[in-house]
């Protein structure tokens, strides 16, 4: 039984932080860009959640999904759009700039102190399903990642668009060459990955009802253990990346003694190190992503 | 002109750029330090960030690998330095569980210093070994887990470190002379390490590794000289960092926010060059101190001027991202300042002409 327990956890930690891991490494497959910002996305979807509290909850739902995607559009416009092709630390630092003023621009707009809401406390509620207790928010996470990640590989691999997009990941001036919209179609992944940081949110936000103007940051740094342990560029990659770490950080949860708990994390990140020496490429390697040598 | 070796003209023309910015950050610290004392410490905080960025830079700026993890050296130099310079007194009840050997020591500021630059550098030894072979995108991500390992060891090891409350008695001698001095030294060990031999093969590196390795350059381990050295130089910044403030904490993510503050200074300023360093880390620091200024209120032609409260990191994150965006190579643009005619000759001339030549 608690084998089982254990499993479900690791799924949907690991679910969540597969999402995470793929708006993350969809973006870099695509512009190679390391998106600091991308837990700011989630971070200003949790805001719109407190600020529509009480409307109708598809409504507050469509409303952040509006929100975020209009806002990573706007961040691709205004300022990825003008660094374009700078060189990829560059770029890095860009998106950490980026990031750090829009916590900033939010501590300044609602402070810096830990708003609550109360958002779906309805999904919380444990099902019983042959003896194990589930919450309800686990077993939606586990939806959302298997039905998002299904819909992601099928829009990449068999629509024109993803179609554009992989040949703007592979090869980005010849993709413009033979007449793709390439501006376009990085759009179009800012916008995906929107809408996997909404679904990111309003999980999040309903299993903690908690946020801070800083707690995107956390997310960020796992979606990104996740992206490069996986293989940075490979979405596949980037979700087997998530479920890992969601599985290492749970198995750590149950069988660390207590007076070593709080290292948990050094713990995760010590296994992220030792596995980027034993595959530095990731466990899918993508070989347009990779340096040579 | 004679065509004769002019070995003194050519030590001279090499540290003339250093010798520039030497000149400008003494004055700079004559009149700043003169002002108020609040001005004091602002001059004497910006030259620790100066050390602190010039250690980052010999890594990243030679190897090109930007390393997320050089929090992680400040954190051990700091609490290193504090282990042995906290008077004996005032340990006993701070840190009772420190082992005896460390609660009967007590150096002199030069010996916590030294100490914490040691321990640095060995950590760094340790964690480049493995992490110096790793390229690109993997290499910084694995420096950040570093910096993520270390940061969670030290706010949990209540007994050595206090963890998130504040370890306080660290002698307070760091001031804006000694924190000059140690910048001034850490611009000449950073602009010597970059035109050394090794420097030079590793700048080679950055620039084509496939070439390097071709040209059978042993990347790994410049790459792990650069990286011990910088550790080590960093943290000497860390344990002024202690000295300065006379306590540590590692509450709040402020070494994160500094790490982050630091990398940003060298990205600004231009991470190529060492003018860049000392650009980035003045450009970064005036404005984050006129932010500063705004936010308490100035007046302006009679008017009082005020920015909402915690909207000086806003703008200070929009300058770095305009900055970025309008010169992506940085303030400087990765490059050095010129040696002005009279010092060059000899060999430089001589180059030239060969250059000319083969044009």
């Amino acid at each position: 039984m608690s084998f089982l327990q254990m499993l479900i956890d690791a799924a949907s930690v690991g679910g969540l932080y597969a999402l995470t891991a793929i708006g993350i490494g969809l973006i870099f497959g695509v512009i190679g860009l390391v998106n600091f910002a991308y837990g700011e996305y989630i971070m200003v979807g949790a805001y719109v959640l407190l600020l529509s509290a009480g409307l109708y909850w598809p409504f507050a739902i469509c409303a952040v999904l509006i929100f975020v995607v209009l806002f990573a559009l706007a961040s691709d416009f205004l300022v990825f759009r003008q660094v374009r092709r700078a060189p990829p630390e560059t770029l890095m630092i860009v998106s950490f700039g980026l990031s750090f003023m829009i916590q900033h621009v939010w501590v300044v707009m609602f402070g810096s102190l830990t708003r609550t809401v109360n958002f779906l406390p309805a999904i919380n509620h444990s099902v019983e399903i042959g003896g194990l207790r589930i919450a309800g928010v686990s077993l939606l996470q586990i939806a959302a990642t298997v039905l998002l990640t299904t819909v992601l590989a099928l829009f990449i691999n068999y629509t024109r668009i993803g179609y554009q997009m992989r040949a703007v990941s592979e090869n980005p001036r010849m993709a413009r060459l033979v007449g793709v919209n390439s501006n376009r179609v990085i759009a179009v992944a800012f916008a995906i990955s929107a809408v996997l940081a909404v679904t990111v949110t309003v999980l999040f936000v309903a299993q903690t009802g908690s946020m801070t103007p800083f707690f995107g940051v956390s997310l960020t740094m796992i979606g990104f253990v996740a992206t490069v342990i996986g293989g940075m560029g490979s979405l596949p990659g980037c979700a087997l990346g998530g479920f890992l770490v969601g599985t290492v950080t749970t198995i750590l949860q149950m069988v660390l003694p207590p007076h070593l708990q709080p290292f948990r994390e050094a713990f995760v990140f010590t296994s992220v190190i030792l596995m980027l020496l034993v595959r530095p490429q990731g466990l899918i390697a993508v070989r347009s992503a990779w340096e040579r040598v | 002109m004679s065509d004769e070796e002019t070995p003194m003209r050519d030590l001279a023309a090499l540290l003339w750029p250093w010798a520039v910015w030497a000149v400008l950050l003494l004055a700079l610290t004559l009149v700043f330090s003169q002002i108020s004392p609040a001005m004091a410490r602002i001059t004497t905080d910006t030259l620790i960030k100066l050390v602190i960025v010039t250690g980052l830079y010999i890594f990243v700026g030679n190897s090109g690998i930007l390393s997320f993890g050089h929090g992680a050296f400040l954190i051990v130099a700091a609490y290193a330095s504090a282990w042995v310079t906290i008077p004996l007194a005032m340990k006993g009840v701070i840190l009772p569980g420190l082992p005896e050997v460390l609660r009967g020591l007590q150096l002199s500021p030069l010996g916590g210093l030294l100490t914490g630059m040691a321990v640095a550098g060995g950590l760094g030894l340790l964690a480049g070994i493995p992490l110096m072979r790793l390229s690109g995108i993997a290499a910084s991500i694995a420096t950040f887990a570093f910096f993520i390992v270390i940061s969670v060891i030290y706010n949990n090891w209540t007994d050595w470190t206090k963890g998130t409350a504040s370890l306080v008695g660290l002698p307070t001698w760091v001031g804006p002379w000694a924190a000059l001095a140690a910048a001034l030294v850490a611009l000449m060990i950073a602009w010597i390490f970059q035109n050394s031999r090794a420097g030079l093969l590793l700048r080679a590196s950055r620039e084509d590794l496939v070439a390097a390795h071709g040209a059978g350059i042993r990347v790994m381990r410049l790459r792990l000289l650069a990286f011990v050295l910088s550790a080590t130089v960093a943290g000497a910044g860390g344990v002024m960092l202690g000295h300065n403030n006379g306590a540590l904490t590692t509450a709040n993510n402020v070494y994160l926010n500094l790490s982050f503050i630091v990398i940003a200074m060298l990205v600004v300023g231009g991470i190529r060059s060492l003018s860049g360093v000392v650009v980035g880390t003045l450009a970064l620091s005036v404005l984050a101190e006129i932010f500063r200024r705004f936010e308490t209120g100035v007046e302006i032609g009679g008017m009082m001027l005020q920015i909402p409260g915690g909207s000086r990191e806003v703008l200070l994150g929009l300058c770095m991202l305009l900055a970025l965006i309008m010169r992506p190579d940085g303030l400087s643009r990765g490059r050095e300042l010129p040696v002005p005619g009279f010092l060059r000759g000899g060999r430089a001339k001589a180059a030239k002409t060969e250059t000319e030549a083969l044009q």
